[in-house]
């Protein structure tokens, strides 16, 4: 397969914050690529920099042979983007909404009037055309968000966190949609989420972002074997009660590699869950603190991230 | 180019969307219209009878010193005019110009030696229908447009009178000789009696006869017109138009910061399109939200108040050039303001500081003379000065000094905004 991009050291400053601290990457032509991180780690600035919105501080990136810094109009050609917010013109209709941004792509006459029916069907629309969007459901804004993005089939396509604040529902639907788009069309797509459950299910490779870095890459078995056979013991307390007592004689157990606290909750990075939860129970106990759920996670990209950075996906 | 014109339509789609955008560019200016001709009496009374200015002052030099001469003085300090003009007869004419001048007063009227007796021959005198009849002499201030055309308006209706009943006179005297009903040896004493009734009609219409009139005004410091009446509506009209087309414009700059945080900004820049071509369409987009505005709300007060706004290439080229100057005021203020509501605050304070320096609300001759010369600054000032001109008559050809100074603002704040917006680097981040 041929890297259709290839982000070499790049870096974006907003004077004195560094956003993303020199990553590296490749996603080859055809795949799904995750960029899995939380909240402020650097994704949506990385997809900003790559979707030439603004050029990096330093490094370059190259899109289908195209560098972001000195072809940036080359490679809007090649790309679409789906913002993490809903860009879209509420007082319009969707299909002006999708003639519009058609039209800014270099798509006209029966081309633009084509492709727009093909994206009305494909994100279910076809009945809400002639509605203006402000009268749309938050799933529908997010369907028509993604549409506009496809309308002149990009070769590569960003997708930056597509099911922010949406129902399970649509979130169903944009996921089988991103698959869709990968398996049929044999689109490319640079998906970025914190939501591991996203990466797991779609991604090809996952690249794992933190502070700016490129903490890990690989694809998930790749992942979950740097971390072992661990499995992750999540014990969740009463809202009245702190846990953080008793993680000093959790670290000192044998068998528990690492402990994180979070809010009620403690997760804790073990061996074999099985063979140790008694004793963590009996720690509980003895400090009088109630245990409302129990649960055993098999090792994860969830593990691999609280292995790497001693935090949940979710701080 | 194509992008530029795709933007533009688009923003022009959205404006005209905005129910409240809607109000505030069509309905209230419609309306404010509206209600200011009420309150000044516009539609309860004949066009031209409320001006809505007042004690407009005029200095008149009287040296006829006869009838007529006696019979303008009097009419222009008559108490009907007494709440409108501030009229003053004086003797020295220089000290008189020099007044008009240094913008003291609103004109000088100069009422010639001999004026009666070139309308109306002494007692015994021949009549010579052949003769050049006197001119009553109007020194007008270019720089108070309106209570000049005022006081011309009052001076051409006066002399309107005094054609209508010579004319008459002289009809009359003819038929009956023709006719036989009026010996030629009493022709003479028919024609003073006819004088005399003449010159004490007070309340006579219009003269039908005004196209072939002799008598003339001849007006110095503004174009010679014809024969035009100065109707309030159309100060008013004009002046609401201007102020809230610096609402449209600054509702324009609005949705540039809007786009901005509802991030369609950001996804225009990741198409295959250039920031210059989307400030551009913005720009463009925002031009023709208020051509259209002014477009309709001429059209509109021509249809409703049946107000006549003057020659349509004049008019046509001031609904251009006015909405240039005022969306370089909408774009420099986007260029200054960080969010959509400073562009509404800043905007608001700037259209009711601009309506009212730059006379939408008072006449610009009625304030203090340094208030005159900020009003330069304000679209308003100059459109209203071309708005004034065509209603007085005038044609595209005098519009010269309103166009260029449309022209020239304009194209200062366009520089001035675009220079702006290049060091905003915030925009896209």
């Amino acid at each position: 397969m041929n890297p259709i991009l290839q982000v070499n050291q790049l870096v974006k400053r907003y004077g004195d914050l560094t956003a993303v601290k020199g990553i590296s990457f490749e996603v080859q032509e055809g795949e799904i690529f995750s960029l899995l991180g939380p909240n402020g780690a650097g994704k949506t600035t990385t997809i900003s920099v790559l979707s030439t919105l603004f050029p990096p501080s330093e490094g370059d990136a190259l899109i289908a042979g195209h560098s972001v810094v000195r072809g940036p109009y080359a490679v809007r050609r090649v790309i679409g983007i789906v913002p993490q917010e809903i860009a879209l013109y509420e007082d319009l209709t969707a299909r002006e909404n999708l003639q519009f941004w058609g039209q800014l792509y270099g798509l006209s006459g029966r081309e633009l009037k084509e492709r727009c029916e093909e994206v009305l069907e494909q994100t279910g629309l076809q009945e809400k055309a002639n509605q203006r969007v402000k009268t749309f459901s938050g799933g529908m804004k997010r369907r028509l968000n993604i549409g506009v993005g496809l309308l002149h089939r990009p070769r590569l396509l960003f997708m930056d966190e597509p099911t922010v604040g949406i129902d399970p529902q649509s979130r169903r639907a944009i996921l089988d949609t991103v698959k869709d788009l990968n398996r049929q069309a044999g689109m490319t797509i640079l998906y970025t989420t914190h939501y591991m459950e996203e990466a797991q299910e779609l991604s090809h490779r996952v690249g794992i972002i933190d502070h700016g870095e490129m903490i890990a890459i690989g694809t998930q078995a790749e992942l979950v074997k740097r971390i072992g056979q661990r499995e992750t013991l999540v014990l969740q307390f009463g809202e009245d009660q702190s846990a953080a007592a008793i993680i000093p004689q959790l670290e000192a157990m044998s068998g528990v590699q690492q402990v994180i606290a979070e809010n009620h909750s403690l997760q804790v990075l073990v061996n074999d869950a099985e063979e140790i939860l008694p004793a963590v129970i009996q720690v509980c106990t003895a400090e009088n603190l109630k245990v409302r759920t129990i649960q055993i996670q098999e090792p994860n990209l969830e593990a691999v991230f609280l292995q790497l950075t001693g935090r949940a996906l979710r701080d | 180019m194509r992008k530029i014109l795709l933007i533009a339509a688009k923003d022009l789609r959205l404006a005209f969307r905005d129910r409240a955008a809607i109000i505030l560019m069509l309905a209230a200016p419609f309306l404010l219209t509206l209600g200011m001709a009420l309150v000044t009496g516009r539609l309860t009374s004949p066009a031209g009878q409320s001006s809505g200015l007042s004690n407009i002052p005029v200095l008149v030099i009287n040296r006829d010193g006869e009838s007529l001469g006696n019979a303008l003085v009097d009419t222009l300090q008559s108490a009907e005019l007494d709440e409108l003009l501030d009229a003053r007869v004086v003797e020295d004419e220089e000290a008189a110009r020099r007044a008009v001048d240094e913008d003291q007063v609103a004109g000088l009227v100069i009422i010639p030696a001999g004026f009666t007796r070139s309308v109306i021959p002494a007692q015994g005198g021949a009549i010579d229908i052949a003769a050049e009849p006197v001119k009553i002499q109007f020194y007008a201030n270019p720089a108070r447009p309106n209570s000049s055309a005022i006081i011309e308006t009052i001076l051409r209706e006066f002399i309107s009178r005094v054609e209508e009943g010579r004319v008459m006179g002289m009809v009359s005297v003819f038929q009956m000789l023709t006719s036989g009903v009026l010996p030629p040896a009493e022709a003479q004493a028919y024609g003073d009696e006819m004088r005399q009734l003449f010159q004490s009609a007070q309340d006579e219409e219009l003269s039908a006869f005004e196209e072939t009139s002799t008598l003339t005004l001849k007006v110095i410091g503004a174009p010679e017109e014809e024969s035009v009446r100065f109707d309030v509506m159309a100060y008013m009209a004009p002046g609401m138009a201007l102020l809230f087309l610096m609402f449209t414009v600054t509702y324009g700059g609005r949705s540039f910061l809007a786009e901005r945080r509802q991030r369609t900004l950001q996804r225009m820049l990741t198409t295959p399109t250039g920031i210059a071509q989307v400030l551009a369409g913005k720009m463009f987009g925002t031009y023709l939200s208020g051509v259209l505005q002014l477009v309709v709300l001429i059209g509109g007060s021509s249809l409703l108040f049946n107000l006549r706004w003057g020659d349509f290439w004049g008019v046509a080229a001031l609904i251009l050039l006015a909405t240039f100057a005022a969306t370089g005021w909408g774009m420099l203020i986007t260029a200054f303001a960080r969010t959509p509501v400073q562009v509404s605050t800043y905007g608001s304070a700037i259209m009711l500081v601009f309506g009212i320096m730059g006379g939408s609300f008072i006449d610009l001759s009625m304030l203090p003379a340094f208030v005159r010369i900020l009003s330069r600054i304000t679209p308003n000032a100059w459109g209203l000065d071309g708005f004034t001109i065509l209603g007085l008559g005038g044609t595209l050809a005098d519009l010269g000094r309103p166009l260029v100074g449309l022209s020239v603002m304009g194209s200062l704040l366009f520089v001035l905004a675009v220079l702006l917006f290049s060091r905003r680097r915030d925009l896209v981040q």
